[in-house]
C-alpha cells in the first residue's frame, strides 16, 4: 500500500521505514555511541536498564504492597509508621524509592499525588511514570483543581470528601494505598492485587470493584 | 529558579488526555534515551539535583516546546558539556576525541544499583530540628537564581508541619556538586485555599516537603 514515507518518517514514525532517522533518533543514536567511545557508559549497561524497568519493576510491586495492607493489618500499621522499611522488607526497593512515605484513602480523605517540578515517582513500586504524569497539563492542575484532574480520569469523590494532594518535591516518594472495594471478603492476596491498578496508587483512579469491573 | 520547571497552579496547558494503551515508550529512540540517562548517571559525575537543573535551566519557550525524553537528552547533553566530560565539537560531529576520565557503570553492576539506590539522608551529628509535627510555621519568600525545590505557589504562605522525614541531602547545594551538605526536611501541610483561593476546595489540602532553610525559624 502507498503512503508518503518522507512526512513520516519527519513526524514520529521512523520504523516505517528503515532508509531515513527521524532528527531525534539520529541525535540519540549518535550520542549513544560517542558515550560508549569516550568510555562514559556501557552499551550493556542500557539493556539492563530497560529489562529491569520493561519487565521486571512496575506497578504490580505497588499491587502486592496494597493487597497485603488490606488482609494484614500489622503490615498496614507498619506501612504508616514506617513504609520505608516495610516495603523494602518486601523485596521491592531500589532507586526512585529510597525513602517511601504510604498514604491511606477513607471515605473522608482521598490522596493524590504530583511532582509539580519535574516527574518524581515511586518506580521501585510503580515502575516508569505514565506519559500523563510527566506533562505539564497535569503538573500544573494537580495542585489547584484536583476535582477537575479527578473529573478527566472518570473519577467523583463523594460529597463532602477532602483531597489531599502530595506534591514530591524532595527523595521522599509516596505511594496511595486505595481503599479495599465492597465485595472482596475472602479474596486472596493475588485476586486483591488483581483489583489495584497503577492509577489508583497515584489516587487519579479508585480501586476497582469486582462484580461490575467498574472502579469503585 | 522561577523557571518552566515551576508548574503547580499554571494555567493553559489544557487537559490531561490519559491514554489507557499508554506504552512505556512512544519511539525506540525514548527507550534508549531514558536507559543512556540512567546510566550515564550511574558514573557518578553529577548529582540528581545537577541533573534536574540541567533541565529546567532553560528558555521557557525551548522547555516547553520538547517532549519529555527530548528534555532529558538536551539535558544530559548540557551537563556532560558543563562538566567537561564532552566538548561540543565532539557533540557535533559525533566523533570522540579521547577517552573521558570517568568509569562507566559496567552492564555487571547495573542489577545491583538499581536494587541499592542511593538514600538521600545523612548523620544529622547532633543537629536537632527546630520545628515539630503539628507546629505552624511561615515558608520563606526565597527566589534564587540557580536550583530550589520550594515551589512559587507555597513560597511566603503559613503550614503545619505534617511529618519530620530526616536530615537530607539539600538540593540547593547538590545542583552544584555538592553531596553533604544536609537539612531537615519537613512535609509541610498547607490549606488549598490559602494557595490558589476560591478556586481550591473548602477542606482540601497541599502537602510539599520542604527543608529547614526554607522555613522562618
Amino acid at each position: 500500500m502507498p503512503h508518503d514515507h518522507s512526512h513520516d518518517d519527519l513526524h514520529g514514525h521512523p520504523h516505517d521505514d528503515h532508509s531515513h532517522l527521524d532528527d531525534e533518533t539520529a541525535r540519540v543514536m549518535a550520542l549513544e555511541k560517542l558515550l560508549a567511545d569516550k568510555g562514559l557508559i556501557d552499551p550493556g549497561a542500557l539493556d539492563v536498564i530497560l529489562d529491569t524497568y520493561e519487565t521486571r519493576v512496575g506497578p504490580r510491586n505497588g499491587a502486592r504492597v496494597v493487597a497485603r495492607a488490606w488482609t494484614d493489618p500489622d503490615f498496614a500499621q507498619a506501612l504508616r509508621d514506617d513504609a520505608t522499611a516495610a516495603i523494602h522488607g518486601m523485596g521491592f526497593a531500589g532507586r526512585q524509592g529510597e525513602h517511601l512515605t504510604a498514604v491511606f484513602n477513607t471515605p473522608q480523605d482521598h490522596n493524590m499525588v504530583v511532582c509539580t517540578l519535574c516527574s518524581c515517582y515511586p518506580w521501585s513500586v510503580l515502575g516508569l511514570p505514565p506519559t500523563w504524569y510527566k506533562s505539564a497539563p497535569y503538573r500544573a492542575r494537580a495542585v489547584s483543581d484536583p476535582r477537575g484532574v479527578l473529573a478527566e480520569f472518570g473519577v467523583t469523590l463523594p460529597e463532602g470528601t477532602a483531597i489531599r494532594v502530595w506534591d514530591s518535591t524532595a527523595e521522599m516518594r509516596y505511594l496511595v494505598i486505595p481503599m479495599r472495594p465492597e465485595g472482596t471478603e475472602g479474596f486472596s492476596e493475588d485476586q486483591l492485587a488483581d483489583l489495584v491498578s497503577r492509577d489508583s496508587m497515584i489516587g487519579t483512579a479508585l480501586a476497582t470493584t469486582p462484580a461490575t469491573g467498574e472502579a469503585a | 529558579m522561577n523557571g518552566p520547571q515551576d508548574l503547580g497552579g499554571r494555567d493553559g496547558f489544557g487537559p490531561i488526555a490519559p491514554d489507557p494503551q499508554d506504552p512505556l515508550f512512544h519511539a525506540e529512540w525514548e527507550r534508549r534515551a531514558m536507559a543512556m540517562v540512567v546510566a550515564a548517571g550511574g558514573a557518578g559525575a553529577w548529582t540528581i539535583d545537577e541533573s534536574r537543573f540541567a533541565r529546567e535551566n532553560r528558555d521557557p519557550g525551548e522547555y516547553y516546546g520538547l517532549s519529555y525524553y527530548q528534555l532529558w537528552i538536551r539535558g544530559l547533553e548540557d551537563l556532560l558539556k558543563t562538566k567537561g566530560l564532552v566538548t561540543d565539537d565532539e557533540l557535533s560531529t559525533g566523533q570522540a576525541d579521547g577517552p573521558a576520565d570517568v568509569t562507566a557503570l559496567a552492564a555487571d553492576k547495573v542489577g545491583p544499583a538499581l536494587m541499592r539506590g542511593s538514600p538521600y539522608d545523612r548523620d544529622p551529628k547532633g543537629s536537632r530540628p527546630a520545628f515539630e509535627v503539628g507546629q505552624t510555621v511561615q515558608t520563606r519568600n526565597l527566589q534564587p537564581r540557580g536550583h530550589i525545590r520550594m515551589p512559587a505557589y507555597c513560597r511566603n504562605r503559613r503550614g503545619v508541619v505534617a511529618a519530620v522525614h530526616g536530615y537530607h541531602v539539600f538540593p540547593d547545594t547538590s545542583a552544584k556538586g555538592d553531596r553533604t551538605t544536609a537539612h531537615w526536611l519537613y512535609n509541610i501541610s498547607f490549606a488549598a485555599r490559602d494557595l490558589f483561593g476560591d478556586r481550591a476546595g473548602e477542606n482540601d489540602r497541599v502537602n510539599v516537603d520542604l527543608w529547614e532553610p526554607y522555613l522562618n525559624v
